[in-house]
Order: C-alpha cells, then structure tokens, then sequence
C-alpha cells in the first residue's frame, strides 16, 4: 500500500525561519499556525527523509557512488597515470588506458558476482551467482532488522551486538546438543533469534521506560555483546574448544547446519530461503498487520499514536524485539550456515553495520531491501574476483558502499548534482 | 514609507503561491490582507521581508526598486516584521532582545547596553508602551512581549511595519490594545500591513482592505462592508456566519468532572482544582487564553497527562487512571487542539489515519491483521459525507489543507460510536467553509443526546457554539455563564477578574 509511497516534503525543506513555517507557504502546504514545529523532534524528521525517501533517490546514489569508484579505479591504475603524462601528445592512449582500468574492473566484478564467461563448465559458470546470494542472505536479514526499527522511527545500531550474541547462543546449541536434525537446526535457529530479540529488546525496553536513546544504548550493547561472546568463548561449558587456545568454538554437528540448497558443489545455503521467507513476513507485518500498522503511526508521528490510544513505549520494546530477531537471524546464518566451522568473535563479519546501508539503499521497505542486499551481496562476492584479476583492493568496494550512504544522507547535493527540482512542493 | 508590490508572483514548484499580486501601501494607512490560511499572504510578505525570492514583479520603497536578499536588506530598508511566533529570547531582557542582532558596541567589544536601553525608554514612551528595558521577556505578559516585537522594529527606524496574524495569542483585551499602538503608529506616519482572517479586526482598524484568495488579489473591499460580505469574498462563495442551533434538550448529567488536578512534567500545577458537569445533549464551552490549562484539562480527560488527580466521572465510570486506548473504547471522541501534531499522521493516506484510534478492535481488523477492504469502503464513505476535497482516500494526508484534515479527524472521531465529544480548537487554521461544516457538525453531535467540550481561544466560536460557557484563568474555574453574556464581561474573566454581580448557571 504504501510500499513504493512517496512521502510528503517535509517541512524542513523550506526555509528555516520563524515565518516559512506559521502560514501556509503554498495552497497545498498549509501549514497550521500553530506552534507545532517546535514540537517536531527535527532529528526524527531528518532520520525519516534519509531511510524513506523514494527509490529513484536510491538508483542515482549507487549510480554517483559507482561513477566516484571508477575515477578511484582510474587514479590509482599504473597505466593511466603513465599515459596521462603524454595525454596531448597522443590522448588515445590515455582513453584506451582508462577504458581498460574501469571496464577491466567492472567487468571482473560481474565475473565474480553473476556469471563467469572465461570458464566454459556451466555449473562454474553459474557459480558466482550463488556466491552473490549466499552473501546477500545476512545482509537482507540485517537490512530487514535496521529497516524495520527505521519505520518506528529507531536507529538500530546494535546489529552487532544483536548478531554476535545470537550467533553464540545458537552455536551452543549447534555443538553441544546431540538432536536429530529436524529437532536440531530449528532449536538452533530459533534460541539464536530469541537471544538476538533479548538483546535488541533491550534497547527498545529501556527507551520505553526511560527514555534512554537507541542509539547510545544500541552502540554499547554492541561493546557488551562482543565481550560477552569472548567470555563465554574461554569457558568449555560455554562455547570454548576443549584444549584449544584459540578464541573458537568447535564446528557445528552436522544436525545442526543449514543444508546446502544446490547441491554440494555450490555454498549456497538455507540461509538465504530464510531470508527470503524473511522478506516476506516482515512487509505482510508491516503493509497487511495492526502491529505494522502501529508501528508506522508510531515511527511517523509518535504524537497522534499515543493520542489514539497506542502504547508508543510498547511498540519500541516489540520493534526492538522484532528487529532484533532478525538480525539475530542473520547471525545464525552466519554460525550455522557461512562459517560452520564454529563460533568466533568476527562472526558478524561486520555485517551489522553493513545492515545499516542496506536499510538505508532500501528505503526501509521489504522488497528495497531484498534489491539493496543483493547488490550488496554482488559487489561483496564480486570485489574478491577484482582484487585477484585486476589488482584493484577489495576495499573499493567498501569506498562505494560508503559511498552510497553518503549520497543518500545528502539529499539536496543529489538533487544538485542532477538537477532535480527541489522537493518544496511535489 | 510608500510601498509598491508590483506583479509579484512566487512559485513552489508546480504551485503558484502567489500569482502576480499588486499593492500599494500609502505612509499613514493601514493596510490588511485579508485571506484564508493558505491563500498566500505570509508568502507575499515574505517575499516582501527577502526571505523568499520572487519569481517575478518589483518591490518599489518610495519609487525606488529594492533586491532584497534578505531580511537584513529588508530591516535597512526600513521594513519591520512582527512575527506570529515572537522572535524574542526568554532568558534576555527587553533591552538586550530589542539591540540582538544589531548591537551597538563600544571599546574592545563590550555591548553598549545603556544606549538600548534608552532607546527602549524612548519608544516605549513616545507610543505609550509602559515596557521597562529591564525586565526579563519571559516574565512579560504575550500581550507585552509583541510590544517588544514591535519596539525592535521601530528601534531600526521602521517606516513599514508588517503585522503578521499578530491577534492569534491575545486576549480581547490585548487585542484592542494592539488595535490602538496601530492606530498610534499611523498617525505617526508609518505605513502598516495587517495580515489577518479575522474579520472583527479587519473592520476595526482597516483603512483599506485587500483580499487574497489562492494566491491572488481578488479585489479591494470597503471596511464597512458587513462580515458576511468580506467572507464571501475571501471564500469565493455566500458563506454562513451564524451557527444556527435550536435550544438543548438536555438529559443527564453526563460526565462530572470533581476537582481535577494536572501537573506537568516540568511541574506546575497547570489545572487546579476544576469542577463542572455537562449534561447529556449540552455543549459546555471552555474559553480562555491560549495556556490557561485548556491543553491539560482535554489531555487529562483523554488519559494523556500522568500526573492526575481528582475525578472525572463518564456515565457513572470513573476515568481517572485509565489508559487512553480504553478512554476512547469507551466512546470518547477527541478533535485534539493540534491536529499535525496529535490529530494525523501526515505520512498516512486519509483512509489509514481514519483508522489510527481503532487498530485494536474495530470492523478494519481481523486476528491481528487489517481488513483493507473494509477500511476502503468506510473510507470511500466518509470522503463524500465529510466533503474532504482529496484526490481519493490513498492521498496522504499532510498533502491536505488544513480544513480537509481536520475534517479527516472530525469524520475519523464522530463515526465512532460517542458518549462525549471533546472537542479542542476544532476549527484553528480551518477555512471558513470548513469551519461552517465543522460547527454544523458540532451541533449535530450535540443535538444525538452527546455531552460535547469545546475548548476555544476564539471567543467567536465559544459563543456560537455554547449552550453555557466556563472560562478559565490559570488552571481555575472563573465562572460558568450562560452562553448569552456579554463579551466585555467574558474578555475580562479571561483576564482572571470575576464581576460582582456574577451568578454561576448550574446545569
């Protein structure tokens, strides 16, 4: 319903003065005169702009982000910058050279995340793509746990946190537990969510009480969580490996691992129908359930819930909770699917706060964030292949996701670079 | 100052907020804009202040054409705003207020405090004012703080003085006196620009009246023309002043509400100890200035303060520590005072806020998850028997003017089943044919056998909708008069003033 749903201007849009906002400045934006603004928590409006603006936004922001990475690509390659010191005497050097470094790039980027043309076997062939969506699962799952806090109008930063502590309590029932697996990996499953709702609710908890900020609490709980999974990785009856010195579990039983959906031949793993099935649920809760529903009042106008009778604190605590789950589950996907090997402390493999962009690119809507953690899940399989045929650093990949975060948060340089009109009265 | 708008046209957009407007304001008159909200005039004066820029048309001062980039230009061009909302610093006083951002300073940078304050004792004197340069602006009365608003004006040797919607937080009291500074000022030459809806005021000081409509000027009206004559004008349409209401047939007491206290977060005590009842079939009105215990009376009787004490008793229940859900599950319907605020998600289509009260238990839900098409039809329903001028019930609603949503929030509130209406500001910032509607409705609520509380700043709508009148003053009952009393009278109980031969009207 309101899935692709522009959102109204909002009013910090105009002007910032005293008078822009009393009378109505246009017939259809007449703002009341009443002295509601000041009222308005502005940071939320701002948060709100940033995670629900319209996909267009999206689409420019990865194409700006792609443009900067490939002058990045051009700078730093060695044939480019010796051609370039020649350029007026023969430019067509210099121009094939460039062509070369950013084609070269991309196109060793798409060898690595889609389909591999150099090699001839089909199941090869085909063998990126499934990297790509392997890698996309968590980063869906996370996206959804972000963008689902977003909606209620909460900037979940303990993705982390949420996704270590899940993945530790799932690992431990991964390994220590002797179950058949139809018992086995959904216990795992579902004790990793639990504790990654237990910790997201805390956060919504203590906001809901107390006030407390999300995202202060959030950031430490991440500090918290990671502490603790180190605890509880130098104690046997806990996560540690008998005998070992190395902060790791041991490697999960066979029982409790996401079975490989194509086969052996490809990594590609349950995890990502989870996510899928993920995708789902979440915009049925959000577009088609009264909890949805409440929580989209309550993320737009905190003010007009608790007047209609809606436990504002309440929807916090069940958001975080959700949110929680779902990035819980994303740490699952991890200890039980990626990295079987066993529980570490780099589990999360930052997708935490990967999560955050991908929420972001996805405007906090479902199937925004399905498209953003796919392209995040491409550029991250993808970025190997690039480093190891064309030299270029992994980290490019990183430049262009920060990239992208960067343009979506600056609204008013996007609609400069390309010439939009300013959105004062759609 | 002679000032001369010529064509000026300003667009956002794809919309004309003004469409080539001209005026001419002469030194020594006063000058109102008169038009509904949204109809353009706080654009045009702000293109006229340099906080906008024109797309098109001049801007002439005494025949020379002025580039404003902004309101710095403007002030040295000798143009003055007095802002609704006061632009003035609570912690500072009237002196350092009036030299902000115009400082006069002496060696070394220190301000030099004793020239504003002469400056203040200077116009203060000159207009009769009476505001001291010492006195700390939060102290002063709202009446008092536009004073300063205007003494910073005239401090910048001001010639043209925009008055924007200035009588919105005034008493009736302060209100004439306001009239009388700018019947002062014109004599002493300057040239003023009223802006304002309220035809009362237009009528009082007006020398020559222009009224805007959808961004443009539809023409000049005389000030002797009547109240109905200016505001089919400013609607474009024979509008209905006068709400017609037959007497009450009353029932019940209804709700009876017994020395209720409200303390706010910051801990004032901001109702005390207030007493009435309303009867089944009545419109109790509440009048008073904007900040008198109104907003906490509604919220405590909604179960949105915390800190309550007394009672408040519906149909023989007691409300007093229940949660707002159940308040309203049990028939209270609520027009809260700031429907952008507490009333509407601006983000929601019309037909989701028409069911922001009834997500728990109502036709729209099912096990937990919405009935859309349920939702859609009443939606549908409600559109056309509210008259909601929208595109269609997916039109968000902050894109809404200010009549259409509050006619949302009105069809959202009277389609419930009602046991009392409370109704706050239920027509601020509505347009006039809305607010015909709205009233209609009102009276409508009242006339099914519904207790109605209608809470109002504007004395106008307090009286045409009551059948008795409580004003209050600082969280205090003053009186409860019969709807037919005297304005003068209500005005000064508004001040906290209680006439002696006054007899409270029981229900």
């Amino acid at each position: 319903m309101t899935e692709t749903g522009n959102h109204p201007p909002a009013k910090d849009d105009e002007p910032v003065t005293g008078t822009a906002t009393s009378t109505g400045a246009s017939p259809l934006d007449p703002a009341d005169p009443d002295p509601a603004d000041s009222r308005n928590d502005r940071s939320r409006s701002m948060l709100r702009e940033i995670a629900s603006g319209d996909a267009m936004a999206g689409v420019l922001a990865v194409f700006l982000a792609v443009f900067v990475g490939s002058v990045m690509i051009a700078a730093t390659d060695e044939t480019v910058r010796e051609t370039a010191s020649y350029i007026t005497a023969r430019p067509s050097d210099f121009f094939t050279a460039l062509w070369e470094a950013i084609s070269g790039a991309y196109s060793a980027m798409f060898r690595g995340s889609i389909f591999n043309y150099i090699v001839t076997e089909p199941a090869q062939q085909w063998r990126p793509l499934t990297e790509t969506l392997k890698f996309a699962g968590p980063l869906i799952l996370g996206g959804l746990g972000v963008g689902l806090a977003f909606r209620a109008a909460l900037f979940n930063i303990g993705g982390r946190g949420q996704m270590l502590i899940a993945g530790g309590a799932a690992g431990w029932v991964g390994f220590q537990l002797d179950l058949p697996m139809i018992v086995h990996l959904p216990l795992a499953i579902l004790v990793g969510m639990l504790f990654g709702a237990l910790w997201g609710g805390i956060a919504g908890l203590l906001k809901a009480r107390t006030g407390a900020h999300e995202v202060i609490v959030t950031i430490m709980l991440n500090y918290v969580g990671y502490y603790l999974l180190f605890y509880a990785l130098t104690k046997e009856w806990l996560l540690k490996t008998p005998g070992s010195v190395n902060p790791k579990s041991p490697p999960m039983k066979d029982s409790a691992t996401l079975p490989k959906v194509l086969g052996e031949q490809f990594n590609l793993h349950l995890g990502f129908v989870l996510a899928l099935v993920a995708v789902a649920v979440v915009w049925w809760v959000l577009n088609r359930s009264t909890l949805g529903y409440r929580i989209r009042a309550v993320g737009e106008n905190p003010h007009a819930a608790r007047a209609s009778g809606i436990n504002v604190g309440r929807t916090y605590t069940v958001v975080m909770m959700i949110a929680g789950s779902l990035l819980g589950l994303a740490g699952v996907n991890q200890v039980l699917g990626t990295v079987s090997s066993g529980v570490s402390l780099d589990l999360d493999a930052s997708i935490g706060f990967d999560a955050i962009t991908v929420a972001l690119l996805g405007r906090s809507r479902p199937l925004g964030i399905l498209a953003a953690g796919l392209l995040f899940g491409a550029l991250k399989a993808g970025g190997f292949t690039m480093q190891a045929s064309e030299n270029i650093s992994v980290d490019l990949v990183l430049v262009v996701q920060s990239l992208i975060v960067l343009f979506l948060a600056a609204p008013p340089l996007m609609r400069a670079i390309f010439r939009l009109p300013a959105q004062e009265a759609k | 100052m002679r000032l001369v708008l010529r064509g000026i046209t300003k667009r956002f957009g794809s919309v004309v907020a003004n469409d080539s407007i001209s005026l001419t304001v002469e030194p020594g008159e006063i000058h109102c804009l008169l038009g509904e909200n949204g109809a353009g005039k706080s654009t045009l004066m702000n293109v006229l202040y340099g906080l906008y820029k024109a797309d098109e048309g001049e801007i002439e001062l005494d025949g020379e054409v002025q580039h404003f980039t902004g309101p710095g230009d403007a002030m040295a061009a000798g143009i003055g705003m007095v802002h609704q909302h006061f632009m003035l610093i609570p912690v500072f006083t009237v002196a350092e207020n009036v030299m902000l951002g115009n400082e006069t300073t002496g060696f070394g940078g220190t301000l030099d405090l004793d020239a504003a304050r002469d400056r203040v004792t200077e116009i203060s004197e000159r207009f009769g004012f009476h505001v001291k340069p010492d006195a700390l602006v939060e102290d002063l009365p709202v009446g008092v703080q536009q004073r300063v608003e205007i003494i910073k004006a005239l401090s910048r040797d001001a010639e043209l003085l925009v008055f924007d919607e200035p009588t919105a937080v005034l008493t009736p009291q302060e209100t004439d006196e306001l009239m009388e500074i700018m019947r002062q000022l014109k004599e002493a030459g300057k040239a003023i620009v009223f802006i304002t809806h309220k035809l009362r005021e237009v009528r009082a000081v007006a020398d020559r009246i222009t009224v805007i409509r959808l961004g443009r000027v539809v023409g000049e009206a005389d000030p002797k023309a009547s109240n109905t004559e200016l505001a089919s004008m400013m609607v474009g349409r024979p509008v209905e002043l006068v709400v017609h209401k037959d007497a009450p047939t009353l029932g019940d007491d209804a709700l009876v509400v017994k020395d209720l206290r409200v303390v706010d977060l910051a801990g004032h005590q901001q109702v005390d100890g207030l007493s009435f009842t309303i009867r089944a079939g009545e419109v109790l009105a509440v009048a008073g200035v904007q900040g008198n215990g109104q907003t906490e009376l509604t919220e405590a009787l909604l179960g949105l303060q915390d800190d309550v004490s007394g009672s408040i008793v519906l149909d023989g229940v007691e409300l007093v520590g229940k949660s707002t859900r159940a308040i309203l599950d049990s028939g209270v319907g609520f027009i809260p005072e700031d429907r952008q605020v507490d009333g509407l998600v601006p983000g929601f289509t019309i037909a989701e806020n028409l069911m922001l009260n009834r997500s728990f238990k109502s036709p729209f839900v099912k096990n937990g998850s919405l009935r859309l098409g349920a939702l859609r039809e009443f939606a549908q329903k409600k559109l056309h028997e509210y008259d909601v001028r929208a595109r269609d019930i997916d039109s968000l609603a902050g894109n809404l003017s200010g009549g259409n949503q509050q006619k949302v929030v009105v069809a959202r509130e009277l389609s419930r089943d009602l046991r009392l209406l409370v109704a706050a500001q239920p027509t601020r910032g509505v347009d006039v044919g809305s607010i015909e509607f709205i009233h209609k409705q009102i009276v409508a609520t009242r006339d099914s056998g519904i207790p109605v509380l209608v809470v109002s700043t504007e004395l106008d709508e307090v009286v045409a909708l009551a059948d008795r009148i409580m004003v209050l003053y600082r969280g205090r009952v003053v009186g409860i008069v019969p709807a037919d009393t005297p304005r003068e009278t209500l005005g000064l109980m508004m001040t906290g003033e209680r006439p002696q031969d006054l007899k409270d009207v029981a229900s």
